[in-house]
């Protein structure tokens, strides 16, 4: 079963799964990715990066490597010191937040391995990363600083002495009056089941499959600069206000961008460089990044410690929750890197009733690559905490994990409901996407398997895990992000012209990186304006053409965007009446407008939105007073966040011999309210499933114990490919959302943030009968297996001890690309 | 630096190259084929894979020289008289991309694997292309697609079929 909406019949335009526009260019190779970008006197530049975590630079020489052939200039940190500025943090959570200064070449101390120390400009790509070589650096070793806990202790070696702390920010949010932290003492001290875990939140490489490249011309009236990112609305901001640049001067053009998920959502130290050295040249300058840089000093997501202890009456009532999290920045803060916890601090609570609630936010600063944003950012974290320590409550109380769950969730009935972390969630029907997900799933035929495999003592058992989440997206309201400190709003623009044939142009601020806003946004200007699919043209990603946005992230293009698009849509037909009544000759009241035209109520007279444009760029014949154009403008900035909803479903096949699990089935209902387009909707959740189950079953960021990143090349750091993924049993409910005209809610990270917890639930469920309690994400082979031995163990000596997870070793080497058990692994770590 | 001839997507070209040069690097840089990418340094993800002399290769293994005196085919020489080959068809019908950057690797892995098995199963599919990375699609529709893309070449059937119905 697939996303069924029936588009054979439909004449509206919302709802039709119409085949994406952006796809020609895409299929046949005629893309504009920013490396194919070539510009006549165009010079290259290589990155030379530190291999030290930390360490302080005492000689740098490049004197050999300016000889090289091809070679214009190499340049350090020293000689841009006063030119390249400190690249920003947008997002000061706290008033005395810690911010160290961030420079796009290190000067005199270096702070993750992969940071950039030198660059050289050269003719070529190839002659420049060749002379790479010819430099000369020393390095004095400084203590690497990895371990959070560690980096809090007294005494500990500081990332930024000048900081005097290793700590970022202590973020807290508490239900109680001026947070006094006495609501969720009282639920502890009252509790009848108390459940406290501690979850890891693995560091994760976002692992676009477009590696990041930027290009810049200084030679245009204006300095022109294509990057391969998700915002360059903001791109453009940022570079004026670091370099005290006028912006009018800036045009940033983001052309196909391949692939973000959070990663290209930065303003990068290769953008700052290559508008310096671009003009500091008075040449175009081209940066790509070889994908081994990406992964080594691209950000990275995730990376958080949960302390989570739920209460509890016996009979499953929930009466508080207190989360305590360590936060990894890395080094330095990125755009939002702060404020990615304090996302997911409203997400604990997810779709469940809670009295009482405290939420507090440790960030820490160590010497690996700066975390920032990431698919889902703050709210896939949430979402895993509170599944997982759902289902522990649900064994706890000797409860049906799904009864638990319907005991404490938000009822269709109370909608609109304001959670205890604040937030008023407009519409949500959990009933309605539980029921048709269980359905799907057969619960029921797969815990009788699971009985019967435990019963035989299989050597494959079964196991079944539930996510039913919810999330908060479409990033705006600008007011509630003030609240929170961010330094940007959230509201989004857009413009429609009528074109004197009736063909339109619209010009949208958000940024797309493949979720096909040109095809969705021209079903919504053709549903509104009456005109055909094909009529419409979407212009996007060129602060030129569409000057005013905040870009793609958050999942916020629909929802804030597009209602942008229907808002400034109305406009142009309420500027089309009067001209159509003029043409008509009657009167405004007597118009409807149907269908793409305008007729006088009850008579067979009317004219096309497209001969009004006609008549407009005429000007002939118009009314009196009205100005002889058909565009518009609008910004849209939402009252409320939005809610798409689901329950997701996970059944595994876990063998105990070698700890492989393979997912036999993944079904999932989401709501995302009503869909413009079920295919893209289709395609959006499978992308977020296949992250998703990435994080729970292969991918980590690992580094050694200097702060070497072990997981460099796509080799280490385990992309999933097409075997490694299940098929995916994907449907909907639609439960339109309140808060906006077109009832729509956001889909991108939906499939991510689910389905993690769904299947950690589920490979813990097909072991927990061997003592297990928990395994550390990715859930390797390697871990499973000796978490099964260890409970074993554990057992045999006379029951679980509490909590065992298995540590150490994770996804590195234990699997192959293809999931293949190493098996001299577990062998290995029998000892 | 080494002469090489080759002929790519019908025209032969004739250049000086290193002899370290790889070959995708020649053809995007020299002879401006950009339809072909580089997503890692590592043989990894597929992005650049071509048809060497009619075989799916991944060209940043191939060395330029390597490939002297061979026929070579793109993403950018598939479609002919501006008909699209029947599996970039397929994937705009099933919605086999998103992004579009793994997608010609992706597209010329699959024509390559339906010479060898013109029906494959979703399982076949998956083994096949287990070479190409998508971060986009969780591979779904990019299995499906080559499994329409398999029913449109199969002999007999219309060489170009409707666009199904999403949702089927
Ligand atoms: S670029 Fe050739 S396999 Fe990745
Ligand atoms: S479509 Fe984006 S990587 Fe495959």
């Amino acid at each position: 079963m697939t996303a069924t909406i029936d588009t054979t019949t439909s004449t509206s335009e919302i709802g039709k799964a119409r085949l994406r526009k952006e796809d020609a260019r895409l299929i046949t190779g005629r893309t504009r990715w920013t490396d194919n970008i070539t510009l006549p006197g165009m010079v290259h530049v290589a990155m030379l990066r530190s291999p030290f975590a930390h360490a302080t630079i005492t000689a740098i020489d490049t004197t050999e490597a300016k000889t090289r052939p091809g070679v214009i200039t190499v340049l350090t940190g020293a000689d841009l010191k006063d030119e390249q500025g400190s690249l920003p943090c947008a997002w000061a959570i706290t008033p005395d937040m810690k911010a160290p200064a961030h420079p796009s070449i290190a000067v005199d101390t270096v702070h993750f391995s992969g940071e950039i120390v030198a660059i050289v400009v050269a003719r070529s790509a190839a002659e420049a990363t060749d002379a790479l070589d010819g430099i000369e650096i020393d390095y004095d070793e400084l203590p690497a600083v990895l371990d959070m806990e560690a980096a809090l202790a007294e005494g500990a070696d500081l990332v930024h002495p000048e900081l005097g702390t290793n700590r970022n920010a202590l973020w807290i949010f508490d239900s109680g009056e001026a947070g006094t932290g006495e609501p969720i003492q009282a639920a502890l001290d009252a509790a009848e089941v108390t459940v406290t875990r501690r979850f890891r939140q693995q560091r994760l490489i976002p692992a676009f499959m477009e590696p990041r490249s930027v290009v810049c011309d200084p030679t245009g009236e204006q300095l022109t600069l294509w990057s391969a990112t998700q915002v360059p609305h903001i791109v453009r901001t940022m570079l004026a206000m670091t370099l005290g640049m006028p912006e009018h001067k800036i045009r940033v053009i983001a052309p196909d961008v391949g692939g973000g998920f959070g990663g290209k959502l930065q303003f990068t130290p290769e953008e700052l460089l290559s508008v310096v050295l671009a003009q500091r040249l008075g040449k175009p300058v081209k940066i790509t990044e070889s994908r081994s840089e990406s992964l080594l000093a691209g950000h990275h997501g995730r990376d958080q410690i949960q302390d989570i202890t739920i209460t509890a009456t016996r009979d499953g009532k929930l009466t508080g929750l207190k989360v305590e999290l360590m936060a990894d920045m890395g080094a330095y803060l990125g755009l939002v890197t702060p404020g990615v916890p304090v996302l997911g601090a409203f997400m604990f609570n997810a779709i469940y009733k809670i009295p009482a609630y405290h939420f507090a936010c440790t960030n820490v600063f160590t010497t690996k690559t700066w975390t920032d944003a990431y698919r889902g950012a703050g709210r896939p974290e949430a979402t895993f905490g509170i599944e997982r320590i759902m289902d522990e409550l649900a064994v706890e109380l000797g409860m049906e994990p799904m009864e638990l769950r319907k005991k404490n969730w938000i009822t269709h009935e109370e909608f609109p409901f304001t959670t205890v972390a604040g937030l008023t969630y407009d519409s949500g029907n959990y009933e309605a996407a539980t029921e048709k997900a269980m359905a799907l799933f057969d619960y029921d035929g797969l815990r009788a398997e699971q009985a019967r495999r435990r019963e035989n003592g299989d050597v494959k058992q079964i196991g079944i895990g539930i996510s039913t989440f919810t999330e908060m997206c479409g990033l705006a309201p600008s007011r509630v992000l003030g609240s929170l400190n961010y330094g940007a709003g959230g509201w989004e623009h857009a413009a429609i012209r009528m074109l004197p044939t009736g063909k339109v142009e619209v010009v949208t601020g958000v940024t797309p990186h493949g979720q096909g806003h040109e095809t969705a946004f021209s079903q919504i200007v053709a549903d509104k304006l009456g005109v055909a699919f094909e009529d419409v043209e979407v212009l996007h990603g060129d602060t030129q053409v569409s000057p005013k946005g905040l870009d793609t992230y958050g999942s916020r293009s629909l929802v804030v965007g597009g209602i942008a698009i229907v808002q400034a849509a109305d406009k142009v037909i309420e500027k089309a009446k009067p001209i159509a009544a003029h043409l008509l000759e009657c009167s405004v009241d007597d118009l409807e407008f149907t269908g793409g035209r305008f007729s006088v109520k009850g008579t067979d007279a009317g004219v096309a939105i497209g001969d009004i444009s006609l008549a407009v760029f005429a000007a002939h014949n118009l009314p009196d007073g009205v100005e002889p154009s058909l565009d518009s403008q609008a910004t849209f900035d939402p009252e409320n966040f939005n809610y798409p909803h689901g329950t997701h479903l996970c059944a595994v096949e876990v063998d105990t011999e070698t700890g492989f699990v393979e997912i036999i089935n993944y079904t999932c209902v989401d709501d995302v309210g009503v869909v413009i387009n079920p295919l893209i909707v289709e395609g959006q959740i499978h992308g977020g499933l296949a992250q998703g189950i990435a994080q729970a079953l292969y991918e980590e960021g690992v580094y050694d114990e200097s702060g070497t990143l072990l997981t460099g090349t796509l080799a280490d750091y385990l992309v999933p490919s097409a075997v490694d993924l299940p098929h995916f049993n994907v449907d909907q409910t639609t439960t339109p959302a309140t808060s906006n005209p077109l009832g729509v809610k956001g889909v991108g990270e939906a499939g991510c943030i689910a389905s993690t917890p769904a299947v950690v639930n589920s490979v813990i469920d097909a072991v927990r009968q061997f003592g297990v309690v928990d395994v550390e994400m990715p859930c390797s082979p390697q871990r499973v297996w000796r978490a099964i031995q260890q409970g074993r163990g554990q057992l045999a000596a006379g029951g679980p001890a509490g909590q065992n997870t298995a540590e150490a070793g994770g996804g590195l080497g234990s699997t192959d690309s293809s999931g293949n058990v190493d098996q001299s692994t577990p062998a290995g770590g029998q000892a | 630096m080494t002469r090489v001839s080759m002929t790519v997507d019908g025209v032969s070209y004739t250049d000086e190259v290193e002899p370290r040069t790889l070959l995708v690097h020649h053809l995007r840089e020299r002879l401006g084929k950009v339809g072909t990418v580089v997503g890692c340094d590592t043989s990894n993800c597929g992005a650049c894979t071509i048809a060497l002399d009619g075989q799916s290769v991944k060209s940043c293994s191939v060395l330029a020289v390597q490939a002297d005196g061979s026929d070579i085919t793109t993403v950018e020489g598939l479609a002919r008289d501006g008909v699209l080959h029947p599996v970039q068809q397929a994937f705009h019908e099933n919605h086999g991309l998103q992004c579009g950057f793994c997608t010609p690797g992706m597209i010329m892995a699959a024509i390559d694997l339906l010479g060898e098995n013109p029906d494959p199963t979703e399982s076949e599919v998956r083994h096949g292309l287990e070479g190409n990375l998508c971060r986009c699609t969780g591979y779904q529709n990019i299995v499906k697609s080559v499994q329409a893309a398999a029913k449109a070449m199969a002999p007999g059937a219309h060489a170009s079929t409707p666009a199904p119905v999403a949702g089927e």
